[in-house]
């Protein structure tokens, strides 16, 4: 299915509509980037619309203070709104753009590349051991795994796997980077990328303006940006895991399975756990919340992504819970099978957030350094 | 809420005042009901449409700059109210200003600097996070925390009085009739603006023109129930808080958004393509308020501010697109002016136009000359196509006529004697204070500290 060059001329239409609205009224200004954002401007062309859209959290913020939310005529839903733009630049910014439909059914696609992962990997160890060797214990020795699966085979498949991923999202970054018409090597070379990155990672603007967001009901909270640092803590942490074990391996030729008091495994598992906990977090919140402010057409994409990650990490820690039993064979092309489908739908999914949010805030940021319009009327 | 309860205090209205009231009363360990006529998604009446309140403050003060003394702020009062105002009363409003934020602080409201584009108010007015309907929500949260009863869609029908002295309310809720009994009442009600028979009572017809730019529910009856049982009013029925506001607004609650913030930059023209007054009189925030009634007062309630391309980008652009045009001719015509009658109009501007160096953030130097009227700074000539039109009718806010009162909130009867157990807070009595013109940001202030006068005075009346 072919992505939207556009956005639906409705959907246009109601976001130069809200704006206008948020621009005459600014009493949001204090809560995020979004609204400073947006009184820097006159007019809201769909360039502005998409990064706008990408600067916001989606919290409830601006809904609860909003004086225009329905039953008021103006049915200013703001947060709902910019939801339905942002779903539709993540679909624009895709690559290939032929693999863009795949936004939309975040939750199948997942599915069936993790399904598809696990057959893969399945292979892969009976054409080294047969039946046979697939469901023998295994003693926990170093290189128990490759005994599984030759390593090569293994590294072959993620490092396409993780090229692919890396090339869609940097075309994607790109795509979205043009559309904005701001210097190209501004987004990843500049102070204010380091601005961005930073902004980014800390979440400055999921803080309703201090003391937290309307999120996921109107009382403010910080429970969404902890658990949100929860989860990408988790995803660091492993990310650091499989980068000494690949150091132990070519550095220090030493083959996983790791010691459980090892650096990897340490790692590995704590990045685990905050891949458990955070998405259940921030799932339990979901579910809580109020289904004005949200787009519900994009609830599989979120819970897609979040469910996703649970998997990989709890198979993972099964993984090495039970790595010494019969079932380690079938646990460990379940669990790289699962990684493998969260990388290859990473550019696909609900990740893509992390790489515009970046982008807008680093433009954010450029725009910071310009002068403010001078309103001098009031 | 529990009907066959009798309250300590009985708060009518679910605004700034009715909370603060509520609040200020619970808090000194009284049982409160507090009726709301809106359903429970409009609540608030006007405060959700406010963004901020004036403070008083001698020093730097959290999110307010410098300092703004009470002699300012009481000469700044006699101004716009050309001494309409019982000095007592604003005088201790001015004083207790200065120590309203810790106390709103304490029941979940948050500040912050003023917004972008309101320069000349950041050292006058704290600004609310979120404006006004947040502040609303906080204090509602904490109402509903400290065990305040609270009916949403309650209309009170009548009051049942003995002399001066408050017995009970008849009250309407969702089409059937309750009996609200409590040993004291807060009327924080709200004006009559919404009453619109009434406004053309005291308008003509005339105020069919007029937009209500708050809460449809301000109807005006409690005011009417206990004017009509004797206490006394004070102010006059014409006076109250308007604004010239684009005509396309919504006829109740378009708030803030209808604003046209640039009257004084280019020139305002009547439905006879004449114009009426100086628009740069003074700066915008001290002139806005005015501009209601000027509105008011001509042909038709209509007014059009008229600006060419030099201007847009130095205004907060207002939310409904300008009537373009690429000549003066085309413009009137789109207008439905007489075509020859506005440029004659801009013409005779133009002329009068002095050179001078434009600065919209002073009191600048460019001024006409030999024009009547005149207008005496911000004078540019318009030149440059595309020329834009806004339509401007009279906003009317809120209407003065209010309960007389004293400073312990109490309402005053006929006899100028206060009721023993019937007090007033927020638009419903600030007439005593502003008995004409407008100060932004002075009726939260007038809320906040009545209403905590109200509901603190109220609890101890009612105290065994």
């Amino acid at each position: 299915m072919r992505p939207p060059d556009t956005l639906p001329r409705e959907l246009a239409a109601e976001g130069e509509r809200v704006m206008r609205l948020c621009n005459a009224c600014r009493y949001c200004e204090g809560f995020c980037a979004v609204f400073p954002a947006l009184e820097r401007r006159l007019s809201f062309a769909e360039a502005d619309l998409v990064y706008l859209a990408n600067l916001c959290h989606n919290c409830g913020e601006c809904w609860y203070a909003c004086q225009y939310a329905p039953p008021h005529e103006f049915e200013l839903a703001f947060s709902r709104t910019l939801a339905q733009i942002r779903a539709v630049s993540y679909q624009q910014n895709a690559r290939p753009r032929a693999l863009a439909g795949l936004m939309r059914h975040g939750g199948r696609a997942a599915a069936w590349l993790s399904a598809a992962g696990l057959l893969l990997f399945l292979a892969l160890e009976l054409a080294r051991g047969g039946t046979g060797g697939l469901v023998a214990p295994h003693p926990d020795a170093a290189g128990a795994f490759h005994a599984q699966i030759s390593h090569g085979a293994m590294v072959a498949v993620f490092l396409t796997a993780g090229l692919w991923a890396a090339a869609a999202l940097a075309l994607g970054l790109a795509a979205f980077w043009r559309q904005t018409g701001e210097r190209p090597g501004d987004v990843v070379a500049s102070r204010a990328a380091a601005q961005g990155f930073w902004d980014a990672l800390r979440l400055r603007y999921l803080d309703g303006g201090g003391g937290g967001c309307a999120y996921p009901d109107e009382v403010p909270s910080q429970a969404r940006r902890w658990l949100h640092h929860l989860t990408v803590a988790g995803f660091g942490l492993c990310f650091a895991s499989t980068s000494v074990a690949a150091i132990y391996h070519y550095g220090l030729a030493l083959p996983a399975p790791y010691p459980l008091l090892s650096l990897p495994v340490v790692l590995g598992t704590l990045g685990g756990g905050g891949l458990l906990l955070g998405p259940a977090g921030l799932l339990w919140l979901k579910l809580r919340r109020n289904p004005a402010i949200v787009d519900p057409a994009q609830t599989g994409l979120d819970v897609g992504f979040l469910v996703l990650l649970q998997l990989a990490a709890g198979t993972g820690l099964l993984l090495m819970a039970l790595r010494q039993t019969a079932a380690m064979g079938t646990l460990l092309a379940l669990h790289l099978g699962l990684v493998l489908a969260l990388f290859v739908t990473m550019p696909y999914g609900k990740f893509v957030h992390a790489v515009y949010r970046y982008a807008a805030l680093v433009r954010y940021a450029l725009e910071q350094r310009r002068p403010r319009p001078r309103f001098g009327s009031e | 809420m529990d009907w066959s309860r009798t309250y300590d205090v009985l708060v009518v209205g679910g605004g700034n005042a009715g909370l603060c009231a509520a609040l200020s009363a619970r808090r000194a360990g009284a049982s409160v009901l507090l009726l709301e006529s809106s359903p429970r998604e409009l609540r608030g009446g006007n405060s959700r449409h406010t963004r901020n309140l004036r403070c008083m403050h001698v020093q730097p003060a959290d999110v307010l700059t410098e300092a703004y003394p009470e002699e300012e702020y009481w000469e700044d009062l006699c101004k716009v109210t050309g001494g309409q105002t019982n000095e007592a009363l604003a005088r201790m409003v001015i004083r207790r200003s200065a120590t309203c934020r810790p106390w709103m602080s304490r029941y979940g409201v948050r500040f912050q600097p003023s917004l972008g584009g309101t320069l000349h108010l950041s050292r006058t007015n704290a600004f609310f996070l979120g404006g006004g309907k947040a502040l609303v929500n906080a204090y509602y949260r904490a109402a509903e925390a400290l065990g305040v009863d609270v009916a949403y869609g309650a209309e009170v029908r009548e009051l049942e009085l003995e002399g001066s002295r408050f017995l009970s309310a008849g009250v309407s809720v969702k089409g059937f009739r309750h009996r609200a009994r409590a040993r004291t009442l807060v009327a924080a009600a709200g004006g009559f603006q919404a009453n619109t028979a009434w406004l053309r009572e005291a308008w003509g017809p005339a105020a069919d023109n007029f937009i209500i730019r708050g809460t449809p529910y301000d109807d005006g009856t409690v005011l009417k129930l206990l004017s009509g049982a004797g206490m006394r009013t004070v102010g006059d029925p014409t006076q109250g808080h308007a604004v010239a506001i684009d005509a396309r607004a919504p006829r109740f609650d378009g708030g803030i958004v209808t604003r046209v913030d640039c009257v004084s930059l280019g020139i305002v023209v009547n439905e006879h393509a004449a114009r009426f007054y100086d628009e740069g009189e003074d700066f915008w925030p001290k002139r806005y308020a005015i501009w209601g009634r000027l509105v008011a007062r001509q042909p038709d309630q209509i007014a059009y501010a008229i600006i060419d391309a030099k201007m847009p980008g130095t205004f907060v652009p207002p939310v409904f697109p300008p009537v373009e045009a690429p000549t003066i001719r085309e413009l009137a015509a789109a207008l439905r002016l007489e075509p020859a009658a506005l440029e004659r109009t801009v013409e005779d501007f133009n002329r009068a136009v002095r050179p001078g160096a434009f600065d919209h953030a002073v009191l600048d130097g460019c001024a006409t000359e030999g024009l009547s009227p005149p207008k005496s700074h911000w004078a540019r000539r318009l030149d440059t196509p595309p020329f834009s039109a806004y339509p401007l009718r009279p906003g009317i806010t809120f209407t003065y006529l209010g309960l007389a009162v004293d400073e312990r909130a109490r309402v005053l009867a006929g006899d100028g004697r206060p009721s023993d157990n019937v007090f007033a807070a927020g638009e419903i009595m600030a007439g005593n204070i502003l008995g004409k013109g407008y100060l932004a940001g002075i009726g939260m202030t007038i809320g906040t500290v009545f209403g905590t006068i109200a509901g603190e005075e109220a609890a101890r009346h009612a105290a065994p």
